[in-house]
């Protein structure tokens, strides 16, 4: 080779990769890049085809991302700047990406879409994807707890209906471990590495949580104080098993009698199903949340999954066409059939998939009563590491209930020193 | 003016791995220190301007977190108790292995090894199992003699001796082939002529295994110290640190400050406490290490 041709060469390999890597960009095509977790990755890319169909020149690729690592992934795609156009976040998670400032409010988007809008939504839902009146996420499926019971005990302990209040529930499950006097039977699960029960009671009785705009702890509250005592009187008076490892199968557990009411949402209706078999199989049901006294059902979660948009997509009109065709009413049953994830949108309910299925009744009348947690980016961390720490340590009798309470106050109060800090800036600089 | 040149040639050839190490190692280390004197968090990810300087703050916070002293505890504790039993173990495993009288030896030390390559996540869930209170083998043989079933993992009294065991037989094996090799090293004329005096076995043991040995025994006792300082995954996978944080080791405590509750700031400071603390274990530990020398 002489030396002008090397030159050439030299010159024209860089252009060549560049146009090469340019050819995407100058077509029409535009791709959405889309991630998913877990199962609903899998099942998502079977809704994708004909959503290319109805849009040409639109394409979307789904990645699938593992729940257990989702939020560090994305994390740090935001940290690299790899953020993916539009994705899936567990609702709870919706702050923190909002405090990152990682995706946008979409209320632009929704002021003119004929197909999203806030009232075909459970509002209890649609209100945790909302933060400073800014939408941030679009619900795209739903959950809440509710009790799955065994309706056998409950009859023979004299109830022919679910617990309608905290009295009725408390003595129901007296009844039931009075029944196995001498076998290690329980009446109710409350796993301490589970925080929301704790919450949910907390939230029924009327406490908020926390205070001064989710700057301090409020847990000491006479309301939260109450509904923590109360819910620890399970363990404290043996109607609730203390050790968790001793229930690692909860559904055999459930079918032994073991206990005979958890607390718990959707993604155990198959598996409750598939345990409960043959003379089982009708011995079990749902019932909504009780109530403090007479306001039933009582409060739950409002859990589930939104749909974001990234603020770095340069695609973000498409990515709205792809989330209003994932909110049409045929899309959410279909995605029902396909991964048994209840609907965002509530006229979907009409269907009779939903209005024939008996263990779905609870679940339509409890998201009619159901709030968001703290809408802060340091909910999880209280609620994952204190609540559950705190709770775990007065069920075992350690400390008492307020001892409890007065500690997990401090080190909320500890957690949320940033918050306060950022907090009393904007209110200087306004 | 020669030697001048080879060390230019020196640096010429070292100076890709030295910016490797540079780059990769010591930038980031030093940026974590920096970031152990703020309170970078996750807002301040979104905003940078919201990182606040707090000098020393995060490691008086530190010393006043009673997480930190049960992550401490904890890790102290595995150390102490599973160090030692897991230098006991291999030595004694390598002494039988070493011995005349034992035959098809290739498969004992095969057998024994396959924990240590195995991975630990796989051999943690399998050990959940066998810990299991009502399923579990363990209790099953206990059942045997009449002994009520223990919540193996689920006691804080049991949890950590629980894990204690399961780490010893996981890594005992790769402790045993160094230490096979080392009394592989002791000349055989020693025991010989320990054998003419009329040496006992105890006593070739005392005085002269154990002695030819010290070397290998300070060099796995350091790297079997620092790599059990840093245990992570055995309660991360069993455990998750429960129950009440008796597990909870001061990696687990770092990981989750620092990628689960993204305070990185505070996470760093964790990193550099416990940089120091190994540090200092490792220097105790040379100096005995020279004063036996």
């Amino acid at each position: 080779m002489n030396l002008t041709l090397k030159i050439v060469f030299i010159i024209l390999l860089p252009l060549w990769v560049l146009s090469i890597s340019c050819s995407k960009e100058n077509s029409s095509e535009k791709v959405i890049k889309f991630w998913a977790m877990g199962a609903e990755a899998e099942y998502v890319t079977k809704l994708v085809p004909e959503f290319e169909r109805l849009n040409p020149g639109i394409k979307v690729k789904v990645q699938q991302v593992p729940w257990t690592a989702a939020q560090e992934k994305l994390v740090t795609a935001f940290a690299s700047d790899n953020t993916p156009d539009a994705c899936q976040l567990g609702n709870t998670w919706v702050p923190q990406f909002a405090a990152l400032d990682a995706i946008v409010p979409l209320n632009e988007y929704v002021k003119i879409s004929d197909q999203i809008n806030q009232e075909k939504y459970f509002p209890g839902i649609w209100e945790t994807n909302v933060i400073d009146n800014q939408v941030f996420g679009i619900p795209w499926y739903i959950d809440t707890r509710v009790m799955f019971y065994r309706k056998d005990v409950f009859e023979r302990a004299g109830y022919k209906n679910p617990p309608k209040n905290w009295v009725e529930l408390l003595d129901l499950s007296q009844k039931i471990k009075a029944m196995h006097p001498r076998e290690e039977k329980y009446a109710i699960y409350l796993p301490t590495n589970e925080w929301a029960p704790f919450v949910m009671f907390g939230m029924e009785r009327g406490s908020s949580l926390l205070k001064n705009e989710n700057t301090l702890g409020d847990f000491s509250s006479k309301e939260f104080k109450e509904a923590f005592k109360y819910s620890i009187e399970f363990h404290k008076q043996n109607l609730a098993p203390i050790g968790i490892s001793q229930v690692t199968n909860v559904y055999q557990a459930f079918a032994d009698e073991y206990f005979s009411i958890y607390i718990s949402g959707p993604w155990n209706i198959p598996e409750f199903k598939k345990w409960m078999i043959g003379n089982l199989s009708d011995k079990w049901m749902t019932a909504p949340m009780p109530g403090y006294a007479n306001d039933y059902p009582g409060v739950s979660l409002a859990g589930g999954s939104s749909l974001v948009i990234f603020k770095d997509s340069k695609y973000k009109k498409e990515v709205w066409k792809f989330f209003e065709y994932l909110s049409e009413k045929s899309t959410q049953i279909e995605f029902y059939k396909l991964l048994n994830n209840l609907p965002a949108i509530k006229e979907a309910w009409d269907d009779p998939i939903f209005k024939d299925d008996p263990y779905m009744q609870a679940f339509y009348l409890q998201f009619m009563n159901v709030r968001a947690t703290p809408k802060i980016p340091e909910w999880e961390q209280i609620a994952f590491a204190k609540v559950q720490q705190y709770a775990e340590l007065a069920a075992r009798n350690v400390i008492s209930v307020e001892e409890a309470l007065r500690r997990l106050d401090k080190d909320v109060d500890r957690i949320l020193e940033k918050r306060r800090w950022i907090v009393e800036e904007k209110k200087k600089n306004n | 003016m020669k030697i001048k040149n080879n060390i230019n040639a020196a640096y010429f050839f070292l100076a890709p791995a030295l910016s490797a190490i540079f780059i990769f190692f010591f930038i980031p280390v030093i940026a974590a220190f920096i970031m152990s004197f703020t309170d970078f968090d996750i807002y301040a990810l979104g905003d940078l301007s919201t990182v606040r300087f707090i000098g020393i703050n995060n490691y008086l916070k530190l010393f006043d977190d009673p997480l930190f002293y049960t992550a401490l505890q904890n890790t102290f504790y595995f150390v102490i108790m599973a160090g030692p039993l897991s230098i006991a173990v291999s030595l004694g495993a390598a002494l039988l292995l070493n011995s005349k009288l034992v035959k098809y030896k290739a498969i004992f030390r095969l057998s024994y090894f396959i924990p240590v390559v195995t991975t630990l996540v796989a051999v943690a869930i399998v050990w959940r199992f066998i810990y299991h209170p009502k399923f579990g083998i363990i209790n099953y043989i206990l059942s045997l003699v009449g002994i009520a079933p223990i919540d193996w993992l689920g006691d804080t009294a049991t949890a950590m001796p629980a894990i204690v065991l399961m780490s010893v037989w996981k890594s005992f094996g790769y402790n045993m082939i160094i230490f096979i090799a080392g009394l592989q090293n002791i000349p055989e004329d020693l025991y010989e002529a320990a054998s003419i005096e009329g040496a006992t076995g105890w006593q070739k043991f005392r005085s002269i295994t154990l002695p030819m040995l010290a070397p290998t025994t300070i060099f796995i006792s350091l790297i079997t110290m620092i790599g059990y300082f840093q245990f992570f995954a055995e309660p991360y996978i069993m455990t998750q640190g429960g129950p009440l944080n008796s597990t909870l080791s001061i990696v687990q405590y770092m990981y989750q400050e620092g990628f689960k509750w993204w305070n990185m700031g505070y996470s760093a400071s964790i990193a550099f406490v416990f940089f120091f603390i190994i540090l200092l274990g490792t220097i105790i530990q040379l100096k005995i290490q020279k004063s036996t020398e």
